[in-house]
């Protein structure tokens, strides 16, 4: 009873309440932001750990060192920790904290629901990872799950997945709502959605994709769940099923779900390319659009991921045509990226590094999905190592970088300290070169015909695995130095001004730094 | 929480059922997009009708392929493993099935056709997979098949697959069967 007084009694401080509990009650947009961005940070660890375990394995054509079914289960929880654990909730923290600072608004529309949105994704987590310790491992059978893989010879922790997949889809899809309601309703005056910040921007048309696909994954595992443990066959032919659906209808959700883990990211390196180059950006209006024909587009492009199903000739001539029509915003935005640099004041500062090796990288990523696109050369390309360098390349030096961009950019505005720019630069160039010297090569070994999801492989691809694990092992641990260069930003050094960077704008830059726990509780005056 | 606010959230918390009723509406869009466009290799049965009778056929190969699914272990194949048909006239074909076991077992086929543009100018009067096959131990059985390739067939195509795939449905629940039968029809 006490406890209920006192939390009373708390309401007319400012500062945020003391011990564990702040960090479990919390309805503060900044507290539900760190809190997002940390924990994506641990089970960036965790997923990267395993895939150390990965490159370990293949550093060297036969067996090593881990069974084949247990490497199995590591390609797969890897996959489903980065993109669920790793990116998309980093992303959301960044939301957090941003989007209300952005448009000059008091805190998220909905803070309780933020609560729970936040809460329950470690639960989802830790029932996926407690798959590990149970009979018959973890899953094994990839992130995209097809059955019947997964219903008829799945392991018996499948039902575990399944729940944890619907957890994780309840998380998100509150997020979203959370972002929308926020975005739509509480810009201060004169944030007209033309003139708010491209990071919000690329939320708002993310949270719109997430909110639209979300529930067609959780569907998808609901019909998994019924067909395993209700008697349905959804995807078993011998009851008048098809495995197929299966997959039409995963891709109808994983398509959209590849551009919700790259469109904040678009928002990031606009900001920080702007800020670093001293000018504004290139066209505004062109990168807002072609954010949303992005959006647009990726409802129709599903089936590029399963051209060698046996579709008929029109489909596939369809989706290969949509799917390069995709390029043309994609150019756009790099263009502009480009035209904003031209003739800047340009200053290399890590985010600017990570921001240009972004711009550079993700590229590449984009045009060696272009090739796959191309449905005569998917035929080749298919499950090898090609499209695994492919979208780590869109994955990793682009989602990723573009989120370790964002936290040296925000750092200061979050914790009022600047972080280490030595260290900084250390970190940015042993993940450059570690990220190249991983995935690179494997463009090579997967054009000479290495499937994907093998835990061995013939002799004649081993240098080029070797060359990979070495660049993995590079690229994993320098993010130990990420971790330290972080928790040594927040634990002090160099006071940081309110402006942060000299050519930063925006309101989240007028602001004190750090960022007080309450921000513009009377909407700022924006002309 | 001001009005607009609300029905935004309001609006928001709707779509999140309707996409998830959506999720599982492609299971029955798929199943009729399948039958409208005839792709995916799967078939129908039609009706007899007289106006894909002609005189003016010209040959082609029919060959007829037939699969057990997993463990299933009767004995199942075609009569004859390919056969010189004349489109635009109706055809027979039988198949040939064995229980090998010493249990009673229930057992369902299902066809594919290749080339999948082959599959809408098949039209099959009558076939064993319209129904269930129920076989005592040791028990074997002729499954006929009924057929007609219509002149409409692509020029290009001078060689049609017809394969089968038997499944042992014995133990699935027969009210769900009965409800996936009258979707494939």
């Amino acid at each position: 009873m006490s406890s209920v007084i006192e939390n009373h009694h708390d309401d007319h401080h400012h500062g945020p309440a003391k011990g564990i509990t702040r960090w479990l009650y919390t309805t503060n947009h900044k507290d539900i932001g760190t809190l997002y961005l940390w924990f994506s940070f641990a089970m960036f660890l965790i997923g990267g750990a395993m895939a150390m375990v990965i490159r370990a394995e293949l550093f060297s054509p036969g067996m090593q060192i881990v069974e084949p079914e247990f490497y199995n289960q590591m390609i797969t929880l890897h996959g489903l920790i980065m993109i669920f654990g790793g990116v998309m909730p980093a992303f959301v923290g960044l939301a957090n904290w941003l989007v209300p600072m952005m448009i000059g608004a008091p805190d998220m529309a909905l803070p309780r629901m933020n609560n729970l949105s936040f809460w329950i994704l470690p639960f989802a987590f830790f029932i996926l990872l407690s798959s590990l310790f149970m009979e018959g491992g973890a899953p094994n059978f990839g992130w995209t799950f097809y059955a019947p893989l997964s219903t008829t010879y799945a392991p018996p922790s499948v039902t575990f997945f399944i729940f944890s997949v619907h957890i994780m889809g309840a998380s998100s899809i509150m997020g979203s709502i959370n972002v929308v309601v926020t975005i739509m309703n509480m810009r201060a005056p004169g944030v007209g959605l033309m003139k708010m910040p491209l990071f919000v921007w690329s939320w708002l048309i993310t949270a719109y994709l997430l909110i639209a696909v979300m529930p067609v994954l959780a569907g998808a595992v609901t019909m998994m769940l019924m067909d395993i443990h209700f008697g349905t066959s959804f995807f078993n032919a011998a009851g008048g099923g098809d495995p197929v659906l299966f997959q039409h209808i995963f891709w109808f959700f994983g398509h959209p779900e590849v551009y919700i883990m790259i469109l904040p990211a678009f928002g990031i390196v606009s900001h920080i390319i702007e800020t670093f180059s001293r000018k504004p950006l290139f066209g505004y209006a062109s990168m807002v659009w072609a954010m949303l024909s992005i959006a647009i587009l990726s409802f129709v492009v599903w089936a590029h991921h399963m051209f060698t199903v046996g579709m008929p000739l029109a489909a596939e001539i369809f989706f290969m045509w949509a799917t390069m029509l995709i390029a043309v915003p994609t150019g756009v935005k790099v263009f502009n990226w480009v035209a904003t640099m031209f003739r800047g004041s340009i200053t290399f500062e890590t985010p600017m590094l990570f921001a240009c090796a972004f711009v550079v990288l993700f590229t590449i990523g984009g045009l060696s999905g272009l090739m796959l696109a191309i449905v005569p050369a998917d035929f080749q390309y298919h499950d090898t190592y090609f499209v695994v360098a492919h979208f780590h390349y869109v994955l990793v030096p682009g989602a990723i970088f573009s989120i370790m961009a964002a936290v040296y950019y925000w750092i200061p505005k979050w914790s009022g300290n600047m972080y280490d720019e030595r260290l900084g630069k250390l970190h940015f160039w042993l993940s450059f070169i570690g990220v190249n010297v991983t995935f690179f090569p494997q463009h090579f070994i997967g054009l000479a015909g290495m499937p994907r999801r093998y835990p061995d492989y013939a002799l004649q691809f081993a240098d080029w695995n070797m060359v990979s694990s070495v660049g993995a092992f590079l690229f994993g641990f320098s993010q130990l130095l990420f971790l330290f260069i972080v928790i040594k930003t927040v634990m002090g050094g160099k006071k940081a001004t309110d402006q942060v960077w000299e050519g930063a704008k925006g309101l989240e830059w007028t602001v004190a730094s750090p960022a007080p726990y309450h921000t513009f509780s009377t909407p700022p005056k924006v002309d | 929480m001001n009005k607009e606010a609300k029905k935004t959230l309001i609006r928001l918390v709707v779509a999140v059922p309707l996409m998830f009723a959506f999720g599982f509406a492609l299971v029955p869009l798929y199943n009729v997009f399948c039958e409208v466009t005839g792709i995916n290799g799967k078939i129908f049965q039609s009706e007899h009708n007289d106006e894909f009778i002609s005189e003016e056929g010209r040959p082609i190969a029919l060959q007829f392929i037939s699969t057990n699914n997993e463990n299933m272990p009767w004995v199942f194949k075609p009569s004859e493993q390919v056969m010189e048909i004349q489109t635009g006239k109706y055809h027979s074909a039988t198949f040939y099935v064995k229980n090998t076991t010493n249990k009673k077992m229930t057992a369902q086929a299902v066809p594919s056709v290749a080339p999948s543009n082959a599959a809408e100018h098949l039209k099959k009067l009558e076939c064993f997979c319209f129904e269930q096959q129920e076989l005592m131990p040791g028990e074997e059985a002729i499954l006929p098949v009924r057929l007609l390739v219509s002149n409409q067939l692509p020029e290009n195509i001078k060689n049609i697959i017809l394969s089968y795939t038997i499944f042992d449905i014995t133990d699935y629940n027969d009210e769900v069967l009965a409800h996936n039968q009258m979707d494939m029809e």
